[in-house]
């Protein structure tokens, strides 16, 4: 099987052409890239509002809830029958698959969001309403940067979720690096399949390291472990891979 | 000057949390409204800057309605310390404090070479400036939130217990820093406090709320300690009040006895005094030694340092408490540059405070009730000079 895998990864036939890994990564990674972007576009506007203003959170989370319900390949199935006919070429099976990965990713994205905002410390919110900023000062000096780094693991569980799920873009007929499980699986070709998804769990790792960079970059070090040293984390709510919001024992 | 104008709020679930309050928090001066828990203190403060808005009643400003004026540019001009800080945990040090001037629009530059005065003024080490709220103590931040809410340079502060999450040593630094700070800026201050210690050594004027929101009696320290109304505030300043009172009296000419000195490094062994004050080249007392305990010559480590001192022109309390605190009974008078005048005994401060009036003050219900005689003991600094007046033997030369 190892033998098999490392027989196919370092082929130079599965290297070029229409077929080949570059060609399939860079296809996945552009449904990802923009599944997410229109994703988050969406979530965080919605999350930051409903942290915000407090408003809106109990329709927000049900509707999470019941996005994260719907089984992927059957929307994706359901959205291809409803809208072949609409569309031409490429896009009837590309917009397909690009909306079923943006109700996958919205969910996590939009918890985190406003997960993020209401769980800024009271007393700093206080504080800013008190020395008179107004609600979109107070929205965009403290609480985005306050939440950035739950709004950070929000956009890294959602990506890990959309790199994986994207393989079934293959199944409809489109792009990515679900072709070679799909393809692998027609013909039997165990190392082709088995390749595929070691590829598509190292896009998913790269990315996330990717996003783990830049959040290191972005968040201020006052919110991170690497100053904090006393046990007051400015922010008590931690979303688990699956995306749900779960309050931190401590407090 | 601020003027609470029958002010009552009454929250949605029907809570009374102020009840008909009309108080006036001159200019210039500190006004401390201090109760017990839920007596509706903060309610009272935030209303002035329109956190919470009153259910009827006006809050005027210099004159000004406040419910007129826009809420942004209200607050931006008070300045506002809320209770355990509330530090934004992704701004330095340095960027909190410069967070209203740069509000307002003042420059980078100018705003942070502002906010490390203020650091300094709050009594905190440059170096903190780039810190986080995280990497500070409590009582590091409490002077950080003083510091922001001052940055602006606004004429009225409104402070929340903003000494409530410290210890008691801590706190009373922070409490001297800030009457020395006021003395130099000379703000008009409402400050929350449920400590009646802290209210009388802070306030120019102390109001009591009882829980319901009820304004009880609102005095000068003085006379509320001499003269609470009713059982509620007798009972609420306490046991010792009339001990605490005589921070509020000066003293008057003691009948001051000389004291033999010796330097340090002085042979005191063949002296046959019990104690003898050891002064530095300046006559600031160092400590008190027992000859017949030292071998020798008078080093640091036999110094006996636990006697406070107090100043000839301070309050009877410390000239009380130095007499009290004295290894030899004696008690360390020194001017006010430090250097020893002479020493005193607990009688003798106590035939003095007998001698003395009790302290009587204009009675705000019957004008022109006060003796003349007392009348000096209304001054608004009596309360900051009773907190410096008593240190220990070493502070007093250091
Ligand atoms: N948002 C609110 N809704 C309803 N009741 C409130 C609200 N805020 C405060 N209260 C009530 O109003 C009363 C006064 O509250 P307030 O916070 O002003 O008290 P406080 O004097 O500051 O007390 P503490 O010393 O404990 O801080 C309390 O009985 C409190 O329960
Ligand atoms: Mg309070």
């Amino acid at each position: 099987m190892i033998p098999g895998i490392i027989d196919w990864l370092t082929d130079p036939a599965n290297w070029s052409g229409p077929d080949g890994v570059p060609a399939h990564l860079f296809e996945h990674i552009w449904y990802c890239a923009l599944a997410l972007l229109v994703a988050a576009a969406v979530a965080i506007p919605v999350g930051l509002a409903i942290g915000h203003t407090g408003r809106g959170r109990f329709l927000a989370v049900n509707l999470a809830g019941a996005a994260r319900a719907i089984p992927s390949l059957g929307l994706l199935f359901v959205l291809v029958l409803w809208l072949f006919p609409k569309l031409t070429g490429d896009s009837a099976f590309l917009v397909p698959t690009l909306i079923v990965l943006v109700v996958l990713a919205i969910p996590p994205i939009m918890a985190g969001a406003y997960a993020g905002v209401e769980g800024v410390d009271p007393a700093a919110r206080d504080a800013a309403l008190g020395m008179g900023m107004t609600g979109g000062q107070v929205l965009r000096k403290v609480e985005v940067p306050c939440a950035l780094p739950l709004i950070f693991s929000g956009l890294r569980s959602a990506t890990l979720q959309v790199v994986g799920t994207a393989t079934i873009a293959a199944v409809v007929g489109t792009g990515g690096l679900g072709r070679f499980l799909i393809d692998g699986q027609k013909v039997q070709d165990f190392p082709q399949m088995a390749s595929g998804a070691l590829l598509v769990a190292l896009l998913a790792l790269g990315l996330d390291l990717l996003l783990a960079l830049v959040q290191r970059g972005v968040v201020s070090p006052g919110l991170t472990g690497r100053t904090v040293r006393r046990g007051n984390t400015p922010v008590d709510v931690e979303i688990d891979p699956a995306g749900r919001t779960v309050d931190a024992p401590a407090r | 000057m601020i003027v609470f104008d029958g002010v009552t709020k009454t929250y949605p679930d029907g809570t009374v949390a102020v009840d008909d309050l009309s108080l006036e928090a001159p200019s210039g001066k500190i006004t401390v409204l201090v109760g017990p828990s839920g007596c509706g203190k903060t309610t009272s403060l935030r209303m002035v800057n329109r956190m919470i808005k009153p259910t009827s009643g006006t809050i005027s400003l210099d004159g000004r309605d406040t419910s007129r004026m826009k809420e942004a540019e209200l607050r931006r001009g008070i300045g506002y310390v809320i209770q355990h800080a509330g530090l934004f945990p992704h701004r330095t040090v340095l960027d909190n404090v410069s967070t209203v001037p740069r509000l307002l629009g003042v420059n980078r530059r100018d705003s942070e070479k502002r906010s490390m005065e203020l650091l300094e003024r709050v009594g905190l080490d440059p170096a903190f400036a780039k810190r986080y709220p995280a990497q500070l103590s409590g009582g590091q931040q409490q002077r950080v939130g003083v510091a922001r809410a001052l940055a602006a340079d606004p004429p009225v502060m409104l402070m929340d217990e903003p000494f409530s999450a410290v210890d008691p040593v801590v706190r009373e630094q922070l409490q001297d820093e800030f009457l020395r700070l006021q003395g130099e800026l000379g703000k008009t201050i409402i400050f929350v406090t449920h400590d009646i210690d802290e209210a009388i050594k802070l306030g120019d004027q102390v109001a009591v709320l009882r829980v319901g929101g009820k304004l009880a009696q609102v005095a000068e320290p003085a006379y509320l300690l001499s003269h609470p109304v009713d059982d509620f505030i007798a009972d609420f300043v306490g046991r010792d009040r009339g001990y605490r009172a005589l921070s509020f009296q000066p003293t008057p000419r003691l009948p001051l006895a000389q004291e033999r000195t010796v330097a340090m490094g002085e042979d005191v062994a063949r002296l046959d005094t019990d104690w003898v004050l050891v002064v530095d080249e300046r006559n600031h007392p160092l400590g008190w030694v027992e000859p017949r305990r030292v071998h020798g010559e008078v080093t640091s480590e036999v110094l006996h340092r636990g006697g406070t001192v107090a100043r000839a022109s301070g309050p009877l309390r410390a000239a009380l408490d130095a007499a009290l605190s004295s290894p030899s009974r004696r008690g360390v008078i020194v001017d006010d540059a430090g250097a020893l005048v002479g020493t005193v005994r607990a009688h003798e401060v106590l035939t003095a405070i007998e001698d003395t009036d009790r302290p009587e003050l204009e009675d705000p219900d019957h004008p022109g009730a006060a003796s003349p005689a007392a009348s000096g003991t209304s001054a608004p600094t009596s309360a900051a000079s009773a907190s410096s007046a008593a240190g220990t033997v070493s502070d007093a030369s250091a």
